[in-house]
């Protein structure tokens, strides 16, 4: 493994900004270290010449005094980011040659940063799964093995690719979308830390949408203060989107003091399911036991409307859905199918050929529950349920700064496992889901290691907009953690 | 709520997604099973509760109605599978 693509995203930008190493050389090994990794399939496409261009360019910024918070920083853009000529497929093939001819806010914010990037990570079709299987690329294979057990695992989704390639050192950090825990499952799933930034934070404009009210974009890096350094470069106002909140970003790798003295820390009661495997539960006492050691208070808190989030969201997210991907119809891009029947043949064939088996059935879902007679019984019943969800955390924040969880309630499964039961593998959001609804800032931290050897993850949930007390705490955990575990598999 | 075949190839038609007739069975097996799963929701008193439009508590910024941005057909068409001067093609939908 070359030293160059060991380093965390924080020490190579001190790299550069020491003048020891230039962009050019530290892409040079990222492209390397991509294509090494081509087993994983974390890439949908690589940018190799573009990435030497970007790396180019931005030394000769830096020689000119003018970097940025991420200059000359490789990473990999999850392929749901349109980019301006770069193939952008969100993993479908209804998208098929689809080659954006703007750039997403997101994205322009961090090449306007900096960055660089060294191709598009593969994900779940249209962010919709818990496992990156249901890529029409193929699934990602999880840098991580059980112990003595050579069988490939799911890097979790739907932003696996992203999370495998940063986990594999390939990348230095890469972007994700989390819509239901889309961010922090793959992140606990490859030991890695993934940040979901509250609703309005980052920009939406120009992010393939999957459901409105709940996709928001975030960073993925290996550690608590690399992605707050991205997350920085990421978010911010945009006109462009009117969901887009116009707050000041805040200088988040400010916050990691790692000072939590008598901060309160909630653990809510609910959480505590049926059936949680034992090490998840040790897990969760022991970062209980990290925070009260840095001077935390915890406090017990209820989340009564807990059981209720993954109903509400496979209803809620379904049918945004529906109506979202309803542009995918053979006219203005991608695949067309049936092109010598009627235009209603046109729009059938290429949908019914273009979308995959879990798209479909959330297609089916969402426009089941939106159709005349269902929408007050499903659409509207879970609209209303949401607004408990949501009251839930605004009660529990009149009491605590920050609440514990566990990430997911397993560590990574085997390729192919769960796939015939859509609802075993909606289970695997069952923590990530609620703070989606209600539209938090949530992280999960790499904090330990199963029986088999794989990583786990823990959630720290937030007020909303308050990102920084997120990374505070997420500091702390890390540290405690001290986790340094390496994957099976790394690029070399 | 259980979903029989029909019902599958009428929200299939819906939703302008071609389902193969083999697939439709399996289909509404598990749109059933998904239905009745979600189904619990009805043991809650949502009485009185608002729905939630969104999570953040603002209102929708509006803009002055006027041209900000356009101009340029081959753009935005760049993509289409079919099209021509600045024009997307479809087949015939009148006679």
């Amino acid at each position: 493994m070359s030293d160059l693509t060991n380093l965390t995203l924080a020490e190579a930008r001190d790299l550069l900004a020491k003048g020891e190493a230039s962009s050019k050389e530290l892409t040079e090994a990222h492209i390397a270290a991509v294509e090494a990794a081509r087993s994983l399939n974390a890439f949908i496409t690589e940018t190799p010449e573009k990435a030497l261009q970007m790396a180019e360019a931005s030394d000769k910024r830096r020689k000119a005094g003018e970097a940025g918070v991420l200059e000359g920083l490789p990473i990999g853009m999850k392929d749901l980011f349109c980019t301006e000529g770069v193939l952008t497929t969100a993993a479908s093939h209804i998208l098929d040659g689809f080659h954006p001819t703007y750039e997403s806010t997101v994205s322009q914010n961090m090449w306007d940063a900096g960055a660089v990037l060294l191709g598009k990570t593969n994900l779940d079709e249209f962010a919709m799964g818990s496992s990156n299987m249901t890529s029409h690329y193929g699934g990602v294979e999880n840098p991580w093995r059980k112990s003595g057990d050579n069988r490939p695992l799911v890097p979790g989704g739907s932003s696996g690719g992203s999370a495998a390639a940063v986990a594999a050192r390939c990348a230095l950090g890469a972007t994700g979308t989390d819509t239901g825990g889309s961010i922090r499952q793959p992140a606990a799933f490859c030991g890695i830390v993934g940040m979901k930034p509250t609703y309005g934070r980052c920009s939406r404009w120009g992010i393939v949408a999957f459901a409105s009210s709940l996709d928001q974009a975030g960073p993925m890096g290996r550690t608590v203060r690399d992605t707050a350094i991205m997350l920085e470069a990421m978010a911010g106002y945009d006109a462009k989107d009117s969901t887009s909140v116009n707050a000041p970003v805040p200088n988040y790798e400010a916050a990691l003091t790692g000072d939590i003295k008598g901060m309160k820390i909630g653990i809510p009661k609910e959480y505590r399911i049926d059936g949680m495997p034992a090490e998840i539960d040790q897990l969760w006492l022991q970062g209980i036991k990290w925070l009260e050691e840095a001077g935390a208070e915890v406090v017990e808190i209820s989340l009564p409307h807990t059981h209720y989030a993954l109903p509400t969201y496979y209803i809620i997210a379904p049918a945004e859905a529906s109506s979202n991907l309803a542009r995918y119809d053979g006219v203005r891009y991608g695949l067309r199918e049936g092109a010598d029947g009627s235009l209603d043949e046109m729009y059938e064939a290429t949908r019914g050929k273009g979308f995959g088996m879990e798209v479909q059935r959330r297609i089916l879902i969402g426009t089941y529950v939106l159709s005349a007679g269902y929408y007050d019984a499903y659409y509207n019943k879970a609209r209303r349920v949401r607004s408990l969800i949501a009251r839930d955390f605004a009660q529990a924040y009149e009491k605590v700064d920050a609440i514990l969880t566990p990430t997911a309630p397993s560590a990574a499964f085997g390729m192919g496992d769960k796939m015939d039961d859509p609802i075993a593998m909606y289970l695997n959001d069952v923590f990530t889901v609620p703070a989606s609804l209600a539209g938090l800032p949530g992280i999960s931290i790499p904090a330990g290691l199963s029986q088999d050897g794989l990583p786990l993850g823990l959630q720290l949930l937030g007020k909303a907009f308050d990102e920084e007390t997120v990374f505070k705490v997420g500091g702390v955990l890390e540290e405690a953690a001290g986790f340094d575990a390496t994957p099976a598999f790394l690029a070399a | 709520m259980s979903v029989d075949k029909e019902t599958v190839a009428k929200i299939a038609r819906l939703a302008r997604v071609r389902v193969d007739e083999s697939h439709k069975e399996p289909l509404a097996k598990e749109l059933s099973n998904i239905l009745g799963w979600i189904e619990q929701l009805s043991e809650l008193d949502t009485e009185g509760v608002e729905p939630m439009t969104s999570v953040v508590s603002m209102k929708l910024p509006l803009r002055d109605d006027e041209v900000t941005d356009g101009g340029y057909p081959d753009r935005v068409t760049a993509n289409a599978p079919e099209g021509a001067h600045g024009f997307y093609a479809v087949p015939k939908v009148v006679e």
